[in-house]
């Protein structure tokens, strides 16, 4: 379904009204539910997290625009109240982050795969590997910990499999930095590519640090504290991507147009009508805030808005299992650092990044012990490997039980 | 000694438990009469929790669905498919707690190790023994699943169910803090509920004509009651133990 940005004008904001029941609804199932839908869950938690975070920052340097950004971040404080509370209760902290794992791996490879700018599309190369291997490292541990199967949550959709290993995944923060896109001449799916990898690492960083210190196993606490450094390595590196001329409300625009975006993204993929009924809405919703801030950036900035918006929206994210590009990713850039802006190969590395990663690993690397001598198997570990003799006997009974 | 501190002042860390308000005598006298002088911000009591709860209830859908047997037409030869996918449920919690059960003895096993033995208390070597048990009934279970066409890879609702229940058993395991008496107490609770669950399983093996299975999960069952005697007498020896060292004030034995 195509959409028309600049004449669908959506719900006006003076509309976009809630109170507590409507906003906490009957979560999805854990068990029944698409994976993706929780994906789709996990991702617009954090768009909506970034527009808040978006809208506190704004305001404390533009007086003009407070009462503007107040309305519309209790807006989308709300939709992100909303969104969030469709976890379910019995989906606990480490079955969550896998949900992260995941959303940060298959949006990711489909940011990438449709992504314009070839600078771009490696950087998201560069952090997929290392979300990649993070979902091996969480995995072991959720075995190792629970004897409990990762894949009873990806449903299939997603390898567990090591990517560039977490332990090499620490960096000066000179390294971390990447060069942005041309404000002017970008595409606009360059900069909504930008935003929404920005916001999902910034709440997988959030999330980890707050769930990381209610785990018991002190290796546990070790690994979060681990990959959640390599997660505010990934905000450093994915903000960077952004025009930093940009002013506050053209950024404020090229935020509403993203959430505008990604929920359109969802709704058009959604299979729960529960959830795809809050995906409609919000897509509603975040039009209106859109045009509110394209009134405002008019009156403002004395510019033709169409300059930054598209007449319609561009290539949507598929989601699907993209198993098969990032396992091509996967066999060509593992082996790949950073020095400063630059993705290298592993001998131009810089001295600092070096120093800094001996110092982290020194007394030993969570995400290594975790996952030592671990590789994914159906049920886990636990399970015994099947012989040929087991394999037979199994083929047996099938037939047996057809009989 | 493992647990001693030292303060800036080279004097032993004295550890104080501040919970209670007997500690702080000034304090809880004016906390206590503030709050004797104050109305509630509404009338009324606790039934209207239980009010929105329902408003919830009537609009909930379940945890999840039985995973569909694998060969529905096999199936349908002994039950109907729905009475088989109540034994597919309970089968899948009683696999999914075992395999959850042999990761929780291998860390106590580690907790055995690091602290101090005590009269009565758990061996290493019956302590290993255990957690084969677990996984071999595990294997049982897994093995009980495939051979009536179901999915030991999936979780059932049962098994999702049993395993929010009971999420606070490795939180204490695998906390640093907590001793050997403590982390036998988590397992005394999981053993419980595992002897229960066994026994429900064969019964209900039984009521739908699958003698064979309920013949080999008793053998299972009477491996778990010996785990629960024995873990038992662990914790009671254990509260002996600790009781013959405790000091007023002083931190649990390791």
């Amino acid at each position: 379904m195509a959409l028309d940005v600049l004449t669908e004008r959506g719900t006006s904001l003076d509309k976009q009204e809630f109170d507590w029941r409507d906003l906490v609804r009957i979560p999805y199932s854990k068990l029944d539910d698409d994976a993706f839908t929780r994906v789709r869950v996990i991702l617009m938690n954090g768009i909506e997290s970034e527009a808040v975070r978006f809208g506190h920052a704004a305001a404390r340097v533009n007086k003009p625009l407070q009462l503007s950004l107040a309305r519309i971040r209790r807006v989308e404080h709300f939709q992100q109240t909303m969104v969030n509370w469709l976890n379910p209760p019995d989906q606990n902290a480490l079955e969550t982050t896998i949900g992260f794992e995941q959303v940060a791996i298959e949006v990711t490879a489909n940011v990438a795969r449709n992504e314009p700018d070839p600078y771009m599309k490696q950087v998201y190369h560069f952090g997929l590997l290392e979300d990649f291997d993070h979902l091996y490292r969480y995995s072991a541990l959720y075995d190792r910990l629970h004897g409990k199967d990762a894949n009873t949550l990806l449903q299939c959709y997603t390898d567990v499999l090591p990517g560039r290993p977490t332990s090499v995944e620490h960096r000066a923060p000179e390294d971390d930095l990447r060069l942005p896109y041309d404000r002017a001449r970008a595409d606009v799916l360059t900069k909504i590519h930008a935003t929404t990898i920005t916001a999902a690492e910034q709440m997988t960083h959030d999330y980890y640090m707050t769930i990381g210190p209610t785990f018991a196993d002190p290796l546990a606490r070790q690994l979060y504290a681990e990959i959640a450094a390599i997660e505010e390595q990934h905000v450093t590196q994915y903000e960077c991507l952004s025009d930093p001329y940009e002013t506050w409300l053209e950024k404020w625009l090229l935020h509403e147009l993203t959430e505008v975006w990604n929920y359109w993204c969802c709704y058009n993929a959604e299979g729960n009508p529960r959830v795809k009924d809050i995906w409609e809405r919000f897509l509603s919703y975040e039009l209106g805030h859109l045009h509110h801030v394209v009134h405002l950036f008019e009156q403002n900035e004395k510019r033709d808005v169409q300059s930054i918006l598209p007449k319609s929206l561009p290539k949507p994210i598929k989601f699907e299992s993209q198993r098969d590009y990032v396992r091509e990713v996967l066999a060509r850039e593992v082996h790949l650092r950073a020095n400063g802006s630059e993705i290298v190969e592993p001998d131009e590395e810089s001295e600092a990044s070096l120093a800094y990663r001996q110092r982290m690993n020194a007394q030993g690397s969570p995400s290594e012990i975790v996952a030592a001598g671990w590789v994914w198997s159906p049920a886990g570990e636990l399970t015994p490997k099947p012989t040929g003799t087991d394999r037979k006997k199994a083929r047996g009974a099938q037939q047996e039980a057809r009989r | 000694m493992k647990g001693s501190k030292k303060t800036l002042e080279g004097k032993p860390e004295k550890h104080v438990n501040r919970t209670g308000i007997a500690l702080s005598p000034v304090h809880a006298k004016e906390l206590i009469e503030g709050a004797a002088h104050t109305h509630p911000s509404m009338s009324g009591d606790e039934t209207g929790i239980a009010t929105v709860r329902a408003a919830y209830m009537r609009d909930a859908e379940p945890i999840g669905s039985i995973p569909p047997p694998t060969n529905v037409k096999s199936a349908a030869k002994v039950f109907t498919v729905e009475r088989m996918a109540v034994l597919l449920d309970k089968i899948g919690a009683r696999l999914a707690f075992e395999r959850t059960g042999t990761r929780l003895y291998q860390a106590i096993i580690g907790k055995v190790e690091s602290g101090t033995p005590f009269e009565g208390g758990p061996t290493l070597e019956r302590l290993t023994q255990i957690m084969r048990e677990e996984q071999q009934h595990f294997e049982l279970l897994r093995e009980a699943m495939e051979s009536m066409g179901g999915d030991p890879t999936a979780v059932t609702p049962s098994a999702d169910v049993e395993a929010t229940l009971s999420m606070g058993v490795p939180q204490v395991l695998h906390d640093a803090r907590t001793d050997v008496h403590q982390s036998l107490e988590a397992i005394l609770l999981a053993e419980l509920a595992d002897n229960d669950g066994w026994a429900v399983l064969i019964e209900l093996a039984r009521s739908l004509g699958h003698e064979d299975l309920a013949t080999r999960f008793e053998v299972a069952l009477e491996q778990e009651a010996q785990h629960l005697r024995d873990v038992r007498g662990w914790v009671k020896a254990s509260t002996l133990a600790v009781s013959k060292t405790a000091r007023a004030g002083a931190p649990a034995t390791r």
